[in-house]
């Protein structure tokens, strides 16, 4: 059944890792020098923050307009969705571990395979979004001689904002995620704190857990206010 | 609402079933690979005496430690102990409190690592003979109620490595040839080779090197980065399989102001457990680690990362080649 | 030699020797397929290696069937608590939002310090991340019930707690299981990173030892998970299927 409770490697507490994240330590390894301190917590998180923006960004720049384009037209549902569902079942370390044995290492791979992992979230929910835009509104956007651009655009997309959005906040936090592993291939993220068990310390450890799952919740919070944002009024009000 | 329940307890028998004969599957499979001394004609001895003991044998997760764990669970298996291996240790911290805390039993260490990461020596300070290192590791590693085993003859050492014909064009051959040209070279190594002493932050103090540019890659992809142009130098290790199976396309510096120290295989142990387990125990381990010289290791890291053979497989036929196992 | 001889004799002295046919020479040019990183699949090696895979897989079955099973019973209990009592809702609302939010793979690091590396650390993050995903599908088939229904049931005499297991739950089966369906192949995906607090599982053939840089091996266990994930997801839409007969004899 479940394996016997191990003990703890190494006693970490939370306060030796709230130290490790303001006030450099000194490390059996490195010779003298010190590590963690605000300073590095800081470059580690801007890089893992720099790489999760730019494969967002071309995630949606991909996704967004097929997703919409196909919802709009009404076709290739079997393929929006089914990306979806496949998209789900890929398990992002072979990704990631295929992509550096094959192509190489570096941000800008790390960042294609990243955009690889947002594309599937994004794309399902733009066009689910859009079909499920009540048909007689579109109808009679149609009907008062509105452009089918206009129809995206100004009835459709307003409508399905939230649909959308959650496409986006599911890819922002796959993709913010696995960039965590980002140090075996060639990115420096807080990742390092994890996997660098030797240099950094069970204290280290613990803090590159702490990081990364308040760095998720920061960018949670930011889009979900983004999203209140782009939600006309009329549509706030009714979803109160 | 009787047929959802019946429904979904068909279902879940359906999955049960499935994880249960894969488990079967699993068990049948994995006795494959081990050997049993117990048929004669090898050197190590079955001791029934042995029987009652049970030992974890750990190691870290680079090929080469994991050859050395299986070598030394199936040795001890031989010799008639229970044995059950932990091969997935990620570091040597993890390492050293899986052995002080009975977690495991014992697993083979670097001389040097040993000295360096957890007795706080500098790379300079490290014993050149093998010997020395080992009694030194020994005296601390006794502090702490642990011992450890006399060591392998071969030893292994991070190094610089480059393709053979960067050196040529740069006129490469030791590290200290990189003074001046370092500057347009890039650097590639693992996470925490770039803060270790034993590894970049060395190359910086020892050597006064700055490179171009140091990426930090799994080591798995040491060679990888080579090949495909993206580093122009890469952090090695002397035993690696390619340097001599590839040895017209890579090339390793000579580190010669010895900032890289080069550490035998020590196996280290906590002292009760050698005492319960008799002298079986530390006969065993140094029998058979006594064929493992460099060509040797090379060979049968060869096999493990270059032919992708398993690491249990490769001790099998290593113990059968040396006589130790019939 | 029998056994009490060889106790006392000395090692030979050719023992711990190996032959000179121990070493294979080999060349750039002579190396196998699978020593290239640049060679995506290599049939040769995998036909011989795959039963290597049988236990990663068996490990990584065990896991995602432990968390979903945990995380489906507790999700259903907190929805049923909180279907009666609606203060509860909120609360268990956010702290699920939170579990959904913080990232698998740092919910293992935190667990460290109190479960350890191994199994368990991984089965608690998994189960709450499949917890999080079947109570808000719960929770949300539970409030879609139509109120016509219910109140059929009542004017029929039934009890509330029959109304739940005989109205309420039936009708909210589709979603529940749509979500255990989600939840299911998100951890199949997940459970991967087990490797990294040596759990094992598939992802001991991506990235433990040297498979980094053997694709052949990643796209094997890459391929085992997904079809796995295929595996259960086809077996969700098939009982989804079968516990709402109603909705087949509607559409048909």
């Amino acid at each position: 059944m479940i394996g016997a409770l191990l003990p703890p490697v190494l006693p970490a507490s939370i306060g030796g890792a709230i130290e490790f994240i303001f006030e450099p330590q000194s490390s059996n390894v490195t010779g003298g020098k010190k590590v963690g301190g605000l300073d590095q917590v800081i470059e580690l998180m801007l890089n893992q923050l720099e790489v999760t923006l730019f494969a967002l960004v071309l995630a949606t720049a991909i996704a967004l307009p097929i997703g919409l384009y196909l919802g709009h037209r009404g076709v290739g549902e079997l393929f929006a969705v089914g990306l979806g569902n496949v998209g789900r079942a890929v398990p992002e370390l072979a990704l990631i571990a295929l992509m550096a044995a094959v192509i190489g290492v570096g941000l800008l791979n790390l960042t294609i395979a990243l955009a690889v992992l947002g594309i599937p979230p994004i794309l399902t929910n733009a066009f689910v979004g859009i079909r499920q835009v009540d048909r007689s509104t579109v109808d009679a956007a149609r009907g008062m001689g509105m452009t089918e651009a206009e129809i995206l655009f100004k009835v459709e997309m307003p409508l399905a904002v939230s649909t959308l959005m959650a496409g986006i906040r599911s890819a922002t936090i796959a993709i913010v995620a696995t960039a965590t592993i980002g140090p075996i291939a060639g990115v420096l993220t807080l990742g390092d704190f994890i996997i660098n068990n030797n240099v950094y310390g069970q204290n280290g450890l613990l803090a590159g857990g702490i990081l990364v799952a308040l760095l998720a919740l920061a960018l949670e919070f930011l889009l979900a206010r983004l999203q209140r944002l782009l939600t006309s009024r009329g549509l706030r009000l009714s979803e109160a | 609402m009787r047929t959802t329940t019946k429904r979904a307890r068909a279902s879940a028998a359906v999955l049960l079933a499935l994880f249960l004969s894969i488990g079967v599957a699993a068990c049948g499979s994995s006795n494959d690979d081990s050997t049993s001394g117990e048929e004669g004609g090898g050197a190590i001895v079955s001791n029934p005496a042995n029987g009652k003991v049970t030992l974890t044998i750990g190691s870290k997760n680079f090929p080469e430690q994991e050859i050395l764990g299986e070598i030394y669970a199936q040795a001890l298996k031989a010799a008639g102990y229970k044995v059950k291996s932990a091969l997935n240790l990620g570091s040597e911290t993890v390492a050293h409190k899986a052995v002080t805390s009975g977690q495991i039993s014992g697993y083979p260490e670097y001389a040097s690592t040993a000295l360096t990461s957890f007795f706080g020596l500098e790379p300079e300070e490290v014993p050149a003979d093998a010997q020395e290192a080992y009694e030194k590791a020994k005296a601390e590693f006794e502090k702490e109620d642990l011992t450890a085993f006399p060591p392998t003859p071969f030893a292994s050492a991070n190094a610089v490595g480059t393709l053979k014909k960067t050196a040529e064009k740069e006129g490469l051959k030791t590290i200290s040839d990189l003074q001046g040209k370092s500057e347009n070279l890039s650097l590639d190594g693992s996470p925490e080779c770039r803060q270790r002493i034993d590894c970049l932050a060395g190359l910086e103090k020892y050597y006064g090197l700055k490179f171009k540019s140091f990426t930090p890659v799994d080591i798995g992809l040491r060679y990888k980065v080579l090949e495909t142009g993206q580093a122009d130098l890469s952090i090695l290790f002397t035993t690696d399989a390619q340097l001599s199976a590839e040895k017209d396309k890579f090339v390793i510096l000579e580190d010669d102001k010895h900032v890289f120290p080069a550490g035998n295989v020590i196996f280290v142990s906590k002292q009760s457990t050698v005492e319960k387990a008799g002298p079986d125990y530390e006969r065993t381990i140094v029998q058979v680690q006594k064929g493992l010289s460099l060509p040797v290791v090379q060979e049968l890291d060869a096999r493990v990362e270059l032919e992708k053979q398993s690491p249990a497989k490769a001790a099998a036929s290593y113990l059968k080649e040396a006589g130790y196992t019939g | 030699m029998t056994n009490g001889a060889a106790a006392l004799a000395l090692p030979l002295a050719k023992v711990g020797e190996v032959g000179e046919s121990f070493f294979h020479h080999r060349t750039s040019e002579t190396l196998p397929c699978q020593a290239q990183s640049s060679h995506l699949f290599c049939f040769d090696w995998a036909k011989e290696n795959i039963d290597s895979f049988a236990t990663p897989t068996q490990q990584h079955l065990e896991l995602v069937l432990f968390s979903i099973f945990a995380g489906f019973v507790v999700a259903m209990a907190l929805a049923l608590l909180a279907h009666r009592r609606r203060w509860l809702q909120a609360p268990l609302l956010a702290i699920t939002g939170v579990i959904y939010t913080v990232p698998s793979i740092a919910f293992f690091f935190l667990l460290l310090p109190v479960t350890g590396l191994g199994r368990d650390t991984v089965i608690i993050a998994l189960s709450a991340y499949t917890l999080q995903i079947i109570y808000r599908n719960a929770i949300a088939g539970l409030a879609n019930v139509p109120a016509a229904a219910k109140d059929a049931a009542r004017g029929m005499g039934l009890t509330e707690t029959q109304i739940l297991w005989r109205v309420e739950l039936p009708l909210a089966t589709p979603e529940i299981v749509a979500g255990l369906r989600v939840a299911t192949v998100s951890t199949v995906a997940l459970a991967t990173f087990a490797v990294f607090v040596n759990a094992g599982g598939l992802g001991v053939k991506i990235y433990g030892g040297g498979n980094l840089t053997f694709p052949t091996s990643i796209i094997i266990a890459g391929g085992i998970a997904m079809l796995m994930a295929g595996a259960f997801h086809m077996a969700l839409v098939g009982i989804e299927r079968y516990a709402t007969p109603w909705r087949r004899a509607a559409a048909a």
